[in-house]
């Protein structure tokens, strides 16, 4: 992969270099895993590696839940109480996979919001974020496909009202929403072919994953200064690099062991905590729960979608709310050419700090919002919600870069880490990273 | 700032979704079960218990269609010795036409090939709802302001609304629309169509337990609980397993990290 000047794979033995004429394989791995890495990114950073573990915890768990699984409507809640009951150690993949979903949305926020932060959509990164933005929306089709599974309360209503906003496209709607659930209500069609996608997309996904560190590994990653890595050559590279492994596998190695540690409390002691007691009692198309109300991971676009009460033009609130739903997750992947701002790092701009915290706050509003009933003073939170969301994007990254006078940035990701770890007096003598300009 | 972001992302999506989970306005008393919080195991005694008053009382009108009837035997569940359980199934019929109304041919009038069942019998005679999972469709006792601080201790709480609507008749009835409506606190809206199930003194206990109302509620709450999560103790040993080991792991990862980069950090 091209970027950051380094050393590239060299095969020695015979068989090695038999295999590289044909098949550079070892090569590539070699490249991927030895790529040089910005030293000072800091715990935000661990991020990836998590997502990562996630994405195979829920096809291998997925991959097992589905030998048990019946996906027909007169079956499938009976044979997700078969996998609870009579398959070996069924329980647990059941509930590793329900809660992974979570996990996985934890990190993805997470990973998401770090990129906003420190500027990691900026050029010329601007296609790994929008690969990482197709992600997540494959992601969000998945788990809500996924939901709908157990067929139970809150799957099959769940399914009811997020289908029905493609009814809310005004003409085409109903076709639409009719040849999404394969008939005129959510039901048996429904089941198999959300099943039949829920399966397909996380490999759709992999492959994304794959195209996105692909993107990142050519431009090479940020880091916390948003400095860029100096690649005029190698030696100075090395200045501010450390290679992949064993400094950042190990380090990520060691937080996802510290998430783990939470991961597996939550779900060998409260498995059930973050998912909705209703989906416990079978779909019934006959009764309507009291409150509709998707996984948690959804509620801040939720809030969205419900925040437009009120008609515009020839447009009703419906529609509005579908388009500002979609809208939010779109102003979010155009964020590259909304900021105008040239210093990459939310750490030197002092104003923009302030707005992206106000963003971060706005993002946990809109999920309690998203959680309540529309009642009361909730729809015009949401509301205030939305518009904070919307100008963010679209009104106050562009008006920044124009009005910020960014604090002064460090030249080298070298003088950024030094600045952290002062080499002690003693030891400076020694020949290491930040002895060797000396040479 | 953004350190603690994703610590607050997974409290507050708990908070927000237990708060939703808790609501509906029926009163659930805060009652201790025995299996509650991460320590807390089914105590045998009490599931088979709560066991002889579902077979007595509850069973008439609801069913236990998901719970496997060998279950009864497992460890961490009632535990009955394996004769008994053998005793208790034998009550079942298998080959009557009311116990298998699903596999009536009404045009025909006569029975398709009967499969005897190895679950509880449905019981849909009334129309009452299966109990198999009541307690996980429940939420119980959410803690101060609905905050969902006392569900992220020691678990949903779903057996302690079916102990608050068991022990919640406040004895008022009324007539609506020819259906009799009885006030009970803990249910939503305040009226069921349920008739008060328990009195106290309904069932004896051979072990010599009190069988007053709020004891054989618990009893039977406790056994739905049981019903509903039936590897509740294996899960919790599981997760103690995985903890276990993985805080060691993440010291040993810790030390090895440090280590590996004390030489880039200048501390060697």
């Amino acid at each position: 992969m091209s970027g950051i000047p380094h050393d590239h794979y060299e095969p020695k033995t015979g068989g090695e270099k038999w295999l590289h004429k044909r098949l550079p394989v070892v090569g590539l791995l070699y490249d991927t895993l030895m790529i040089p890495t910005p030293k000072n990114l800091n715990w935000m950073w661990i991020w990836g590696i998590v997502l990562t573990f996630c994405l195979a915890l829920q096809i291998i768990t997925g991959i097992v839940l589905a030998m048990h699984y019946t996906p027909h409507v007169d079956e499938a809640f009976a044979s997700v109480e078969h996998i609870m009951r009579n398959v070996n150690g069924g329980h647990m993949l059941r509930y590793l996979h329900m809660n992974g979903a979570s996990l996985f949305f934890v990190a993805v926020y997470a990973h998401i919001f770090r990129g906003l932060y420190y500027g990691s959509y900026k050029a010329p990164r601007e296609v790994t974020w929008i690969i990482g933005m197709i992600i997540y929306l494959a992601m969000m089709g998945t788990a809500f496909m996924g939901y709908v599974l157990p067929w139970g309360q809150m799957s099959f209503w769940g399914a009811t009202v997020i289908t029905g906003l493609f009814g809310a496209i005004p003409g085409i709607g109903e076709p639409i929403q009719t040849w999404l659930l394969g008939g005129p209500a959510v039901d048996n069609a429904t089941l198999n072919r959300f099943f039949s996608l829920h399966y397909l997309l996380p490999f759709v996904i992999a492959g994304l994953v794959i195209v996105h560190i692909w993107a990142f590994h050519t431009t090479g990653n940020n880091n916390p200064t948003g400095v860029e890595v100096r690649r005029t050559s190698k030696e100075e590279a090395k200045k501010d690099t450390l290679p992949f492994w064993p400094y950042f596998v190990i380090k990520d190695l060691f937080a996802l062991a510290v998430i783990m540690v939470v991961f597996w409390a939550i779900v060998g002691f409260m498995p059930n905590y973050l998912g909705h007691p209703d989906n416990y009692i079978e779909a019934n198309a006959l009764a309507t729960p009291a409150h509709i109300v998707p996984e948690w991971y959804f509620l801040p676009f939720y809030a969205i979608l419900r925040a437009i009460t009120f008609d515009f033009l020839f447009l009703d609130a419906k529609f509005l709310g579908v388009l500002a739903m979609f809208g939010a997750i779109a102003v979010m992947a155009l964020a590259p050419w909304l900021d105008t701002s040239s210093v990459r790092s939310g750490r030197y701009r002092p104003m923009f700090k302030w707005w992206f915290a106000l963003l971060v706050v706005d993002f946990f509003v809109l999920m309690w919002a998203g959680a309540m009933p529309a009642e009361g003073l909730v729809p015009l939170i949401s509301l205030l919600g939305t518009i904070y969301w919307f100008g963010y994007f679209l009104v106050i990254l562009p008006l920044l870069g124009v009005i910020e006078k960014p604090l002064p940035r460090p030249a080298t990701i070298e003088e950024d880490f030094a600045s952290h770890y002062p080499a002690k007096p003693d030891v400076a003598a020694k020949p290491n990273a930040s002895a060797q300009p000396a040479e | 700032m953004l350190k603690s972001l994703s610590l607050s992302t997974l409290v507050i999506a708990g908070l927000a979704s237990a708060a939703i989970a808790a609501g509906g306005a029926g009163k659930v008393k805060d009652k201790n079960f025995s299996f509650e919080g991460p320590f807390g195991t089914f105590d045998e005694n009490q599931l088979q218990r709560g066991l002889k008053v579902y077979t007595e009382i509850c069973s008439s009108c609801h069913g236990l269609k998901f719970v496997p009837l060998r279950t009864l035997s497992d460890e961490g569940g009632p535990h009955l010795p394996e004769d008994q359980m053998k005793a208790y199934v034998s009550e079942f019929p298998v080959n009557d036409e009311a116990s298998n109304q699903h596999l009536m041919d009404f045009e025909e009038g006569e029975l398709r090939a009967l499969t005897p069942t190895d679950h509880f019998p449905a019981n849909e005679s009334l129309g009452a709802p299966d109990l198999s999972m009541m307690a996980k469709a429940r939420a119980g006792f959410h803690g101060p302001y609905g905050l969902g601080i006392n569900q992220f201790v020691q678990g949903m709480g779903g057996a302690e609304y079916i102990y608050s609507l068991l022990t919640g008749y406040t004895g008022e009835e009324k007539e609506e629309a020819g259906v009799i409506l009885y006030e009970n606190t803990a249910f939503p809206g305040g009226w069921i169509s349920m008739a008060p199930p328990l009195y106290g003194d309904d069932v004896e206990f051979d072990d010599g337990h009190d069988t007053d109302l709020s004891h054989i509620s618990e009893d039977v709450s406790a056994f739905l609980m049981w019903t509903a999560e039936p590897k509740l103790i294996a899960r919790k040993q599981t997760g103690f397993v995985a903890v276990f080991f993985l805080t060691i792991l993440s010291v040993l990862l810790y030390l090895t990290n440090k280590r590996i980069w004390a030489a880039a950090k200048g501390k060697e």
